[in-house]
């Protein structure tokens, strides 16, 4: 049994077939996770300046880099260990560098809500005992998620759950597309126009307080209906919500604070996002984009997008990220003029620009760890195959100590 | 999918009874329930049925790797998600602290399984649509958006 560092469910259930130290095949995992675990097809060599070399010159290299740089970021640590990214904020303390994940464009302004206790939530085992009425929300859980349906939310019999989904659970979809999670809800599913979830959610709140709203007024009185019935509920908020509603976060909480019996639930894509965001809060009490001199500073001007708009980072470290695939081209030509330093499994578009290239082993497979799941649930990921990669904690530790 | 109207276009429509069965439309029921093969009715085998030949061929084709229950599972359209490992009812039945609660079936009497990342169905004697006494059950079919399992 090995856990799948797929996505941020990290099914803990699958097994893997190993034949000389080599994973051959796995049960259990979906396509995205078999993908995964299987490695990926072309390894990180390391490298400097984009010519061959060995670890230990590119560490010392990387830290020649970092010793010169006088205000170097961070970023990533999204696929790493919490060990790995316990040692990376220490390491951002060290160098006084800006420390920055994914999640500064993602679901990082709901997750910090959500660790400021200002939302409720639950665990994904309450869901599947529990719920009776799920709300995937700008979320294509069928797709980003894929177990998420059968493993936690609407398929699995639960303690007070036990007809499963054919008498005891309702799935409801608003997105502004059929996704497959819609075609699951069938006539549950909300189509909404591209950026109407604040029009909808105002609409909900006025059918949910007994008014009949302006627009699809049948509609959002059945919905309001079916929500206000609910016993235990949950709302998977997806990046599309997200995106949506921007920072206004208000609009949100005032319609949680309208279903008292729904949790929400962040519907975070990277396996150990949640994982950063957690330690981070506990050390500074902001979940992302802090700069590290004499006190924790989070500010927008921080985060990655920002900074290189800005051209206000001399020096970047991405930790298994690929800011170069993930952000629109505009932001990236600061890059080009910056020392880039990857330390990644993979070759990533980010390590085909990068200045250093430190290879590390895939946590959960090559190295052992902990993760944090999107519900905050802690999972253990052990080490099924030895070979010579060092983990990216040891990668971290070790550029610590060249600096 | 494929229906006994459909079959029976292409048929000569001769009644001819050389199949064995009484009528054309009783033998488009009979191989579209696979119980009797194309060949058994040879005049279509003559020249000018050809077209209609090659054509019934291509739409008996996907039907043709069914299992006994008529089960097709499209590897290149499952995503792996294990929605009809848990939605069954057999495996429900057969499974019910293992595939019941979405986690990983626990032991080999269930029907589906999720290997390499892609569904496989075994152990189809258990299906609700075998044998003599089978139901119409859409419990696999219904939960999988990408329509990577259907029924012949």
């Amino acid at each position: 049994m090995l856990t799948c560092t797929g996505c941020s469910l990290l099914c803990e259930d699958i097994e893997a077939i190993i034949e000389d130290n080599k994973i051959k095949g796995t049960k259990n995992a979906c396509r995205r996770g078999a993908a995964r675990i299987k490695g990926c097809a072309n390894r990180l060599v390391p490298s400097i300046d984009q010519k061959p070399s060995d670890v230990e010159s590119s560490i010392k290299k990387a830290a020649e880099l970092l010793r010169n740089a006088k205000s170097p970021m961070i970023f990533g640590f999204d696929n790493s260990s919490c060990e790995a990214q316990v040692q990376g904020i220490q390491f951002a303390q060290k160098i006084h560098a800006v420390i920055d994940d994914t999640s500064s464009f993602c679901q990082g302004l709901l997750m910090e809500i959500i660790l400021q206790k200002k939302l409720k939530t639950c665990s994904l085992d309450d869901i599947r005992n529990k719920a009776d009425v799920l709300v995937y929300w700008g979320s294509d859980a069928q797709d980003s998620h894929p177990r998420h349906l059968s493993r936690f939310s609407y398929f699995p019999r639960g303690e007070s759950r036990q007809r499963g989904y054919e008498e005891d659970r309702l799935a409801i979809a608003i997105d502004v597309r059929e996704s497959n999670t819609a075609k699951i809800c069938k006539k549950h599913f909300y189509r909404i126009n591209p950026k109407g979830d604040r029009e909808f959610i105002l609409a909900l709140m006025e059918a949910l307080s007994g008014k009949a709203p302006v627009n699809d007024a049948k509609n959002m009185l059945e919905l309001a209906g079916v929500l206000k019935k609910a016993q235990f509920g949950a709302i998977f908020v997806g990046i599309g919500l997200m995106y949506s509603i921007k920072n206004d976060f208000e609009i949100l909480t005032k319609l949680a604070n309208m279903l008292p019996k729904f949790s929400i639930m962040p519907m975070v894509g990277h396996y150990n996002m949640r994982g950063l965001n957690e330690a981070l809060f506990k050390e500074t009490g902001y979940v992302n984009r802090v700069k590290f001199d004499e006190k924790g500073v989070q500010d927008n001007k921080y985060a990655l997008i920002e900074a290189l708009k800005n051209k206000s980072i001399d020096a970047l470290v991405v930790v298994g990220s690929d800011p170069v695939l993930s952000l629109p081209r505009s932001v990236l030509s600061h890059l080009s003029s910056i020392p880039v330093i990857c330390i990644d499994p993979c070759q990533t578009f980010t390590s085909k620009i990068s200045s250093v290239n430190i290879p590390c082993a895939a946590t959960g497979v090559e190295s052992a760890g902990s993760a944090v799941r999107m519900d905050g649930k802690v999972i253990t990921l052990k080490k099924i195959i030895e070979n010579n990669y060092r983990s990216d904690e040891d990668v971290i530790k070790q550029l610590m100590g060249a600096i | 999918m494929l229906t006994v109207i459909e079959i029976y276009q292409l048929l000569p429509k001769t009644n001819c009874k050389i199949c064995g069965d009484s009528t054309c439309m009783a033998f488009a029921v009979s191989l579209l329930g696979r119980r009797k093969k194309l060949v058994e009715c040879t005049p279509i085998l003559e020249e000018n049925f050809k077209k209609q030949k090659e054509k019934l061929d291509s739409l008996l084709l996907p039907s043709a790797g069914a299992s006994e229950t008529g089960m097709i599972v499209h590897p290149e359209l499952c995503t792996g998600c294990g929605n009809c490992v848990v939605a069954c009812p057999v495996d429900v039945a057969n499974d019910p602290h293992g595939a019941g609660m979405g986690c990983a079936p626990t032991n080999d009497r269930v029907i589906f399984k999720v290997v390499e990342g892609k569904v496989i169905a075994s152990n189809v004697q258990e299906c609700r649509r075998f044998g003599k006494n089978k139901v119409l059950c859409y419990a696999c079919i219904d939960p999988c958006p990408t329509g990577a399992i259907e029924f012949a």
